[in-house]
């Protein structure tokens, strides 16, 4: 994928690039295969300047479709990924102190706000609670972020946007999402696609050829089913990528899946042990 | 300990006198002459468990005792085992059922021993076997040991231990080869066709259903080399090539389309010209259509059942909801067929359970029967939720959770052993709790305020990347830096963050009968002061009382949960705790231990005010056994997270406690009127 970035926004009289947000522009089309008509709502949402939440387990394309989406839009993308000790300052900005000069770096969101770039805060749940506060102004009608260090009021471009992503699979009731937060957002449902479509995205992901993409999403099904009874999760679709761009490179599937599929998924022996002798069926 | 063996003599007496044999004009004659055999230490071992289980029951000492005589041997270092899986036995069936498990241990035992090292044990791949069905398959299959590999469609029968290839793989292989075909029989359609009358022509019945099942064979490797090859690829080197006489069959029966009745089609085959001796493959099971049909036949009628009551509540609400007008949700049709929106195709339309149900029937079928597609007529199908399980309404017979208990005796767990009722406390007098305030205002007021003060503490952190105040530390670091010309660091910051306490409080109050009086109103009020410190401090806290009755009586009392407001309703459920019946305490601290797990806090602790050692009608709570098995507990508790903290109102010295809570984890109130003032503080103490 070919990526530019430009570097963050003025204010920079000391070289601070090294701390600067990385506004990523996308020069080809990142592949993504629509399934439904998540591609027409997105697109809408952007045009109205609503905010849009992606639901749906790990690995089936949330943030491949929000960088195809920024693609097709021609807007730069931030991505955040969302951890448990990201603080208000890491999302908005803060001083900096450079040499003598103290220095003001916007954060990933307040950058977005300024170029008019989606912001993605992907996993939105990990973060902390008065964290997910900071973006309220901006997914209502106000469409504003208060930037309190700087007693500025910065006003979202109509280019701005906001998307956050979670995973209902896996999260437990410790870190649900607070209904005053859920109801500000379009929210679009992501699953595995369907298994020939899922099999025409491994092979053109992954580099294989259409038998073995059947064989992987097969295997990827199977997983699935023990989602509850020994797994987290089933295998994602990216996981069935990176096990075919191992077997593009030559390694023997049976090998190339029990690396990138069965090992990340279990621990348990048992669980493992049924893994592999899944793996050992397919092929 | 002398390493002389005991004589037979010297055995019989020991034996009389811990079993009471004697007084039961029994004799202990014929297991001290084979006890006489055994080695030393093992004897002594026998003895001790011997002595162990008539604490529980004397006829259960002397089974154990005369079972062990005659099986010690066999058993050796399992010999431990094999006494804690009869007591286990004995716990859940009783006496009879201890004798059989016994004696199936040791046949067991002693089949292993005969077996080769290569061997493989159903329980060894069970799990493995399992999780590998279920993800063929999309539902749990059961999986049961049997004298044969067999199924019922339901349940996948397999041999206790598989010995025939000479190494352990080859022995997995093979259970994985036997489980897939079993499950490739109720998935491919073994018993979509009637045999029988095939079946009836054949002057031995056995000898055909042995063939049956080898051609089966045949045309499920060829189905499942279709869809999963290298598990096929596995089978076939694990039987090596079909017999040369019946190549002609396999290839006829590994077509694509071939079905069941294929199958039965070359039976008839074979009728005709004379069958000889069913040649016998390690992988291929019995195979028993009758059974299977059977099984299927009543899960059908049960996933109809379920789905056809799913399609009529979903027509009841589209027709409430005005669906006439309504293209997706057409009406009933006039004779009570409906169309409903195709759940061949839409079987996210229907509610999980129906959809489970779908989803069997058409592992059935391969599609789903029309006459399933029916919501019957109105009136005819009440849609009721569940109305499968077993109506208890009203009835609070069973418990809600069953507890295992330690007994440390025998060092294992007794399992299930607690039965637990949950329950609401009762309201108590709205004046009591008043009064106690009024009483202890000036006391409540001064909690407050000095719990208001520990409330949100601000805690600076320094050396950060910005924050409200210049670290003057990191300051002078910097300019140092600056002037002898190396790199400032840019963290000179000092961050206020308000440090949540993060915190969940459980506690556990003492309802016993030896609490009625003094102790019973110091708790109360206790509880009333401790309520208001906390509200002032902000933590998450819950009050529940336990008492009981013997271990399938062992009650906890909801005074206030986690999410219930300290209102009137919770004040009156406070003057409602009263003095009951005995402190079984091991499972109230497991339960609530439980409860306090699901709190999204950083700390947890679990605080239990009492008055004296656990305790319990009857049984062998009292004492040594009651106390290992709290400690057990709390050991437990601690182990996931959770502080434990004791206050105990105990003239009697409580020397106890230290094994309980460890040291300095409980305080002793001498009298229980000092409770209640005392309280609060040991809380403060307890969370700063």
């Amino acid at each position: 994928m070919n990526l530019s970035r430009t570097p963050g926004p003025p204010d920079a009289r000391a070289d601070v690039s090294g701390f600067a947000t990385p506004l990523v522009r996308h020069a080809t089309e990142p592949y993504y295969h629509a399934i439904g008509d998540e591609t027409g709502v997105f697109a809408a949402a952007a045009q109205s300047g609503l905010p849009v939440m992606l639901k749906g387990p790990t690995g089936c394309g949330k943030t491949r479709f929000v960088q195809h989406m920024a693609w097709r839009l021609q807007r730069p993308l931030v991505t955040v990924a969302c951890h448990d000790d990201l603080t208000t300052a890491d999302l908005v900005g803060r001083y900096l102190i450079i040499g003598d000069e103290t220095v003001w770096m916007d954060g990933p969101l307040t950058a977005a706000v300024r170029a008019g770039a989606i912001c993605y805060l992907d996993e939105i749940v990990e973060a902390r609670k008065d964290t997910t506060v900071v973006i309220h102004p901006l997914t209502d009608a106000r469409r504003a972020l208060p930037v309190e260090k700087r007693g500025e009021y910065l006003e979202a471009p109509p280019d701005f946007m906001l998307v956050i992503s979670y995973n209902p699979g896996y999260q437990s009731v410790l870190k649900e999402m607070k209904p005053s937060t859920r109801q500000r957002f379009v929210a679009l449902d992501f699953d595995y696609p369907e298994a020939t479509v899922e099999a025409n995205i491994v092979a053109h992901e992954g580099g294989v050829d259409a038998a073995t993409a059947q064989q992987l999403v097969k295997l990827g099904g199977l997983t699935r089913k023990l989602k509850g009874a020994g797994l987290d999760e089933g295998a994602g679709t990216r996981l069935l990528v990176h096990a075919a761009q191992l077997i593009a490179k030559g390694m023997a599937p049976a090998v190339a899946c029990t690396a990138a599929i069965a090992r990340p998924l279990a621990d348990e022996p048992d669980t493992r042990d049924a893994l592999d002798d899944l793996i050992r069926a397919v092929f | 300990m002398s390493q002389r063996k005991l004589f037979a003599h010297e055995l019989e007496a020991r034996l009389d006198d811990l079993l009471l044999l004697s007084l039961r004009q029994r004799s202990a004659k014929a297991p001290a002459a084979q006890l006489e055999a055994l080695p030393r230490e093992l004897q002594e071992r026998v003895l001790h468990w011997a002595a162990v289980a008539a604490q529980t029951s004397d006829d259960l000492g002397w089974l154990i005792a005369s079972l062990a005589a005659a099986q010690a041997a066999d058993l050796g270092d399992e010999f431990d085992d094999w006494v804690r899986a009869g007591l286990d036995a004995y716990d859940r069936s009783g006496l009879a059922a201890t004798r059989k498990a016994l004696n199936d241990y040791a046949e067991a035992c002693r089949s292993r021993a005969k077996h080769s090292a290569h061997g493989i044990a159903f329980a060894a791949i069970e799990g493995r076997l399992s999780h590998f069905l279920h993800a063929l398959d999309g539902r749990p299959l059961k999986l049961a040991t049997g004298p044969q590999a067999w199924t019922d469609s339901e349940t996948l029968w397999l041999p206790e231990r598989l010995d025939a290839m000479p190494d352990a793989a080859g022995n997995r292989g093979l259970y994985k080869a036997m489980a897939a075909l079993l499950w490739a029989q109720t998935r491919f359609g073994s018993f979509n066709v009637d045999p029988e009358p095939e079946l009836d022509l054949w002057p031995d019945r056995e000898a055909a259903l042995r063939w049956f099942a080898v051609f089966e064979a045949m045309r499920l490797e060829a189905r499942l080399a279709a869809e999963l090859p290298g598990l096929a690829r596995d089978i076939a080197d694990l039987r090596g090539p079909w017999p040369a006489a019946l190549a002609a069959d396999a290839a006829k029966l590994a077509r694509p389309g071939a079905t069941a009745a294929d199958s039965l089609a070359a039976l008839a085959g074979l009728r005709e010209v004379g069958a000889g001796e069913t040649p016998v493959f390690p992988h291929v099971g019995a195979i028993d259509p009758v059974a299977a049909r059977r099984v299927r036949a009543a899960r059908i009628v049960r996933d109809m059942a379920v789905l056809r009551r799913a399609l009529n509540v979903m027509a009841a609400t589209a027709s409430k909801a005005g669906a006439a007008d309504n293209p997706d949700h057409p009406p009933l049709a006039a004779e009570g067929g409906m169309q409903v929106p195709d759940p061949q195709a839409d079987l996210l339309a229907l509610p999980p359970a129906a959809r489970e149900a779908a989803k069997s029937l058409m592992q059935d079928f391969g599609e789903i029967p029309p006459e399933a597609l029916h919501a019957a007529g109105p009136g005819a199908w009440q849609p009721v939720d569940g109305a499968d399980e077993p109506v208890t309404a009203g009835v609070t017979t069973q418990p809600d959770a069953f507890y295992d208990e330690w007994d440390y005796r025998r060092g294992s767990w007794r399992h299930g052993w607690c039965h637990l009722y949950e329950m609401e406390g009762p309201a108590g007098d709205r004046e009591w709790v008043d009064e106690v305030r009024t009483r202890h205002a000036h006391l409540i007021r001064s909690i407050r305020r000095r719990f208001e003060a520990l409330r949100g503490e601000d805690k600076p952190q320094k050396r950060q990347f910005d924050g409200e105040e210049i670290d003057l530390d990191a300051q002078v670091e910097a300019r140092a830096d600056r002037k002898s010309g190396g790199e400032p660091s840019p963290r000179l910051f000092v961050h206020r963050r308000r440090v949540e306490r993060s915190l969940a409080v459980m506690f556990m109050v003492d309802m016993s009968g030896s609490t009625k009086g003094w102790v019973n109103d110091a708790e109360r009020e206790s509880l009333v002061l401790l309520c208001e410190a906390i509200e002032a401090l902000g933590d998450r806290y819950a009050i529940y009382g336990f008492s009981g009755w013997t271990r399938t009586h062992c009650d906890i009392y909801r005074i206030k949960r986690f999410d219930d407001r300290y209102d009137a309703e919770t004040r009156r459920r406070i003057a409602g705790i009263e003095a009951r019946d005995y402190t079984r305490m091991g499972v109230a601290v497991r339960h609530l231990a439980g409860l306090l797990m699901r709190q999204n806090t950083r700390h947890k602790l679990l605080v239990t005010l009492s008055d004296g050692r656990p305790d319990d009608y009857g049984d062998e709570y009292r004492g040594r056994y009651g106390i290992e098995d709290t400690r057990r507990a709390l050991l437990e508790a601690r182990e996931k997270g959770i502080r434990s903290y004791c206050v105990t109102i105990d003239r009697h010295g409580a020397d106890y406690l230290p094994q309980l809570y460890g040291p300095a984890h409980y305080s002793v109130i001498d009298d229980a009127k000092k409770l209640p003032r005392k309280i609060a503080e040991i809380y403060r103490k307890l969370t700063a």
